[in-house]
């Protein structure tokens, strides 16, 4: 796991598996602050007390696939390894909110990756699924839903590769739009 | 062309891509579409999954393949990641293992196009639920 992207790409994939059909994203980019925080959360089946003590332990899961949980240990030792840290919250049959924290100029922060590229990702192969990403930089916040997208496309496929191409370039921009404001 | 900044320039670009293509008419017949299916838990990410899905898109793309890209969960071929699965209409699904971008290029170019197979077929012991 080399940068922050990926990790997103990971935990998301935990809140599809627990049936969530709302998830919502946050990434706060924040210089200023020396933080970095990414937010993931969701109205899947959640946990118990139980499975959630033992979620940082990486020969704990809940899938019979395989005997590893390695997604949320790796992204917590990443932030411990930064100054920072990792926290969950779970409730069964509400859902589940996971956020991890970074000492934005530690040295061992994971770079923080192609997030828009992660997000498309995510949205075009989950098009039963309602995303809402939002991305703050500074205190500057960039916010989008798939519900409004789906409006907006009007019965256009997520899934179809011009619609993944086209909003990969949206959420790019505008996120780019956000450091260069503060630059200037 | 015009970068898109909003959700106005979104519908403006969805327009223009209305008139000079059929995706609303694929769109309405799913069953008709080679579907892909990349596995992207822990495992798979690790792997390099991104990549391999970000280049069956690009590949998808530019030959024109009728085709829908999504991923999936673990499927338990950790050892062999990164998998995809892809399904052509009428025919059984075909799971291919350590896929790399070059790999990605192959299945399109020789499996899904020109139906030969390629080295590194899992076999397929899982149910689609």
């Amino acid at each position: 796991m080399n940068d922050l992207a990926l990790h997103l790409l990971d935990i998301v994939q935990n809140s599809l598996v627990a049936g969530a059909t709302f998830i919502k994203v946050y990434i706060g980019e924040n210089p200023v602050d020396n933080q970095v925080t990414m937010t993931v959360e969701d109205n899947g089946k959640g946990m118990t007390p139980e499975q959630l003590s033992k979620l940082s332990d990486p020969f704990f899961t809940s899938r019979t696939t395989r005997k590893v949980g390695l997604g949320v240990p790796l992204l917590r030792q990443a932030a411990e390894q930064a100054g920072g840290g990792l926290e969950v919250s779970s409730e069964p049959g509400k859902g589940t909110s996971l956020t991890v924290w970074f000492e934005y100029s530690h040295l061992d922060r994971p770079p923080m990756g192609d997030l828009p590229n992660a997000m498309v990702l995510l949205i075009s192969a989950n098009p039963r699924v309602e995303f809402e990403y939002t991305y703050e930089y500074d205190h500057r916040c960039y916010r989008i839903a798939t519900p409004e997208i789906r409006e907006v496309l009007d019965g256009l496929p997520l899934t179809d590769v011009h619609v993944i191409k086209m909003l990969q370039e949206m959420i790019t921009e505008n996120q780019n739009d956000l450091k260069v404001c503060q630059i200037q | 062309m015009t970068k898109i900044k909003s959700l106005d320039d979104l519908r403006n670009r969805k327009l223009q891509l209305e008139q000079s293509m059929d995706i609303r008419e694929k769109s309405n017949n799913p069953e008709s579409l080679v579907q892909i299916k990349v596995a992207m838990a822990t495992c798979g990410i690790a792997s390099g999954a991104r990549e391999v899905m970000n280049a069956l898109l690009e590949k998808v793309e530019k030959e024109k393949v009728p085709a829908v890209i999504t991923q999936t969960g673990c499927m338990g071929y950790c050892y062999a990641e990164p998998t995809v699965e892809v399904k052509k209409p009428g025919h059984d699904p075909v799971v291919f293992s350590y896929v790399d971008v070059k790999k990605a290029g192959e299945i399109v170019d020789k499996y899904i196009l020109k139906n030969e197979l390629l080295d590194g077929i899992l076999p397929v012991n899982y149910q689609t639920i």
